[in-house]
């Protein structure tokens, strides 16, 4: 029999009656919510957890070092090794900062810089780690909410500070163990307020066959004649144009600083790093050289890959992966244990399959029987007592697909609500995504195709004499 | 019961001519039924053998015994054996959905039987709503729909009144001369075989016991000037 033959007499079969059929697709279709529900609540805790750690930054991130950084604080017998290797000694320049932008799965590499400057406020001086934020940071946690606005531009001449800088500016250290006083409270003084950053910066000096204009930081001359810099003292007035109440220790990298620059700002400024005490033998009129370089991968899952592929090229790479390895892992066996347990439901349906078809067959006998003495073969009453399952599978899984998504938004509606009453933000931990849709309805039918098998067997095997004996 | 072996048909040795119209008589229990279900292929023989043109229904898979089935015979039932849950017309054109007949084609031979059995106008009743004779005309028309070779009739008339049981077996007779179609008739009325039949073979205990040439006596003059 054709399929479309099969299709319309199974769903008039299915309409014969009505009633228990009915019951029978319902069962499914709860078999289906709940197994929808189950999941979706997985795959939605797992989406709110990743979300927040792709904010923190600390999961998505890889920081990336020169295994020659490595070698200068001691570890000399790598060296040795390394000398036969160029590839490891290779240097953290920009174009290896351009060439790991360039891999895939990843969004931004950008260099870490990070100095020690005394900030002037109110001609009082401040010591204190000055660190640079690329504009991604912006949709960081901890800059989304504070008082005040992100840097206006990547060269804007801005700050924001760290909370316990902005009360040191203030004179407001709280006491041990006192009431800490409000980001808001901090920032109104603040914002808009002039700030002066004093520094050391690196600036080459003219090497006697160059012009003594030559940048050192921007050419890409490799006079090596010569090579030396000298630092230089400098200033640069930035504006304070917010105050974030975060954790250093939580921050991006390795970096614990307590005021923030924009990114390219801070790398116009050439500052004279803490790498750059290791480099003294290096030439002036070399290009930078970074100490680190953060990553952003795509996603956290893609970490090892683009770790993989960074130590490929010779540089050292650390980030929190172990960590979101053991959170993938728990995610992984919840996922499970709601899947079987949201299964159970649906394995209880597929008896209903059963039970209905097999039901059908007793009820049914004549006409089976009638068929197959007018011709048609075991196969087309095996296909017949199959298309009517999966019929039944696939409409129980459309309307259990649905339920399970009611079931989920009202879940959700109700913890909503809870989380208002406890003054905390909703949370939208419920994630129906569509191919859990398709899966859902895709994995009732071939269970009920499965069920359908004994009952589709055991009609096709009936014996038409038997069946038409006169009652 | 239980381990004794029941010989339903026992050394019944018959052949059927092409174009021929023949009676299986017999008491119930003597074995007829059984010998249209192995003509039909509905039943198998544990030996011997069952020659149709030139085929062993014997030596055939269930898949090729469904084919013959649907291509070489058709059906009449005591009880019409009409689907009840279908509509005349797909009652009828039901034998076509096994052998993949396209949608439009099918139909057009759904009437085209039903317009041959008179039932045009009923194409869209469902069985219950007709009376026997209707419902047997309807299963003629289904029997007829595969163009077959041989029509197997299994008391086609024992729930029909006499009147209604004429008309049906005149049909009969028209598809066995029009059609050239051979005819199987199994019936325990005499009367019926001995005014329809060219063949009477009469059986019993599951063996031959007769098998005798009858001159059709065609419908009986009596009871058809009596109903008109």
């Amino acid at each position: 029999m054709k399929i479309p033959d099969l299709t319309e007499l199974a769903l008039r079969n299915l309409r014969e009656s009505l009633l228990r059929n009915s019951l029978t697709t319902i069962g499914i279709s709860v078999g289906v919510a709940s197994l929808v529900a189950m999941l979706s609540l997985g795959i939605g805790l797992q989406q709110l957890a990743s979300r927040r750690l792709v904010k923190s930054g600390l999961f998505d991130t890889v920081v990336v070092t020169s295994h020659r950084d490595m070698r200068t604080m001691g570890r000399e017998r790598d060296e040795d090794r390394g000398a036969s290797n160029p590839g490891e000694s290779r240097a953290l320049d920009e174009p290896a900062r351009v060439e790991i932008e360039h891999l895939p799965n990843v969004v931004e590499a950008y260099p870490d810089i990070r100095f020690s400057a005394e900030l002037r406020y109110e001609d009082k001086p401040h010591l204190t780690m000055i660190s640079a934020l690329p504009e991604s940071a912006k949709s960081n946690d901890a800059f989304e909410g504070m008082p005040g606005s992100f840097f206006s531009s990547d060269t804007a001449p801005e700050v924001i500070l760290q909370k316990t800088f902005a009360e040191e500016l203030l004179g407001k250290t709280p006491p041990r163990g006192g009431e800490e006083p409000n980001v808001a409270d901090l920032a109104k003084p603040l914002l808009g307020q002039e700030l002066t950053i004093h520094y050391a910066q690196r600036a080459a000096s003219p090497p006697p066959s160059s012009p003594p204009s030559t940048d050192a930081a921007n050419s890409s001359d490799s006079n090596l004649a010569g090579a030396a810099y000298s630092v230089v003292s400098r200033e640069q007035k930035v504006k304070i144009v917010g105050i974030a109440d975060l954790d250093p220790e939580s921050m991006r990298g390795p970096t614990r600083a307590r005021v923030f620059l924009p990114l390219k700002l801070a790398e116009s400024l050439h500052v004279m790093q803490l790498t750059d005490l290791r480099e003294i033998s290096r030439a002036a009129n070399d290009p930078p050289v970074y100490s680190s370089i953060s990553v952003r991968v795509k996603n956290p899952a893609q970490i090892q890959v683009v770790e993989d592929a960074i130590k490929k090229m010779g540089f050292g790479t650390f980030s929190i992966l172990d960590a979101t390895r053991s959170l993938r892992q728990f995610f992984a066996v919840l996922d499970l244990f709601l899947g079987i347990f949201g299964s159970l439901a649906l394995a209880v349906a597929s008896i209903g399959i059963v039970n209905t078809l097999v039901m059908a067959i007793l009820e049914r006998r004549r006409e089976i029987g009638i068929m197959k003495a007018i011709g048609a073969s075991d196969g087309d009453v095996k296909k017949l007592f199959f298309a009517e399952a999966g019929a039944m599978g696939i409409l129980g899984g459309i309307v259990g697909v649905a339920l399970g998504w009611s079931i989920g938004q009202v879940i959700n509606l109700g913890t909503n609500v809870y989380l208002k009453r406890q003054s905390l933000p909703p949370e939208h931990f419920w994630a129906v995504p569509w191919w859990l849709v398709a899966a859902a309805i895709g994995f009732a039918f071939v269970v009920s195709l499965v069920s359908g098998l004994y009952p589709a067997g055991r009609a096709a095997r009936l014996d038409p004499v038997q069946a038409l004996r006169y009652e | 019961m239980g381990e004794t072996v029941i010989r339903a048909v026992d050394g019944v040795c018959l052949e059927v001519r092409a174009g021929e119209f023949i009676a299986l008589l017999g008491s119930s229990g003597s074995g007829k039924s059984s010998v249209l279900n192995l003509v039909a292929g509905l039943d198998r023989p544990t030996s011997g053998s069952v020659v149709v043109q030139d085929r062993d229904l014997a030596k055939l898979s269930r898949e090729e015994l469904a084919k013959y089935r649907l291509h070489v015979v058709g059906m009449v039932f005591q009880s019409f054996n009409l689907i009840a849950s279908m509509t005349l017309a797909e009652n009828v054109e039901l034998p076509l959905r096994f052998a993949e007949v396209d949608r439009s084609q099918r139909s057009n031979l759904a009437r085209e039987a039903l317009e041959r059995v008179g039932l045009r106008a009923r194409m869209d009743h469902r069985p219950s709503e007709l009376s026997g004779g209707e419902q047997q005309r309807a299963a003629l028309a289904r029997a007829l729909i595969n163009r077959p070779q041989l029509l197997l009739a299994d008391e086609p008339t024992g729930n029909l009144d006499s009147h209604t049981g004429t008309e049906i077996m005149e049909m009969v007779r028209q598809f066995n001369r029009e059609l050239g179609m051979t005819v199987v008739m199994v019936t325990h009325e005499r009367a019926l075989a001995e005014r329809y039949a060219q063949r009477m073979i009469f059986l019993a205990d599951g063996k031959l016991i007769d098998d005798r040439v009858n001159t059709p006596t065609g419908i009986d003059s009596r009871e058809h000037g009596g109903q008109s």
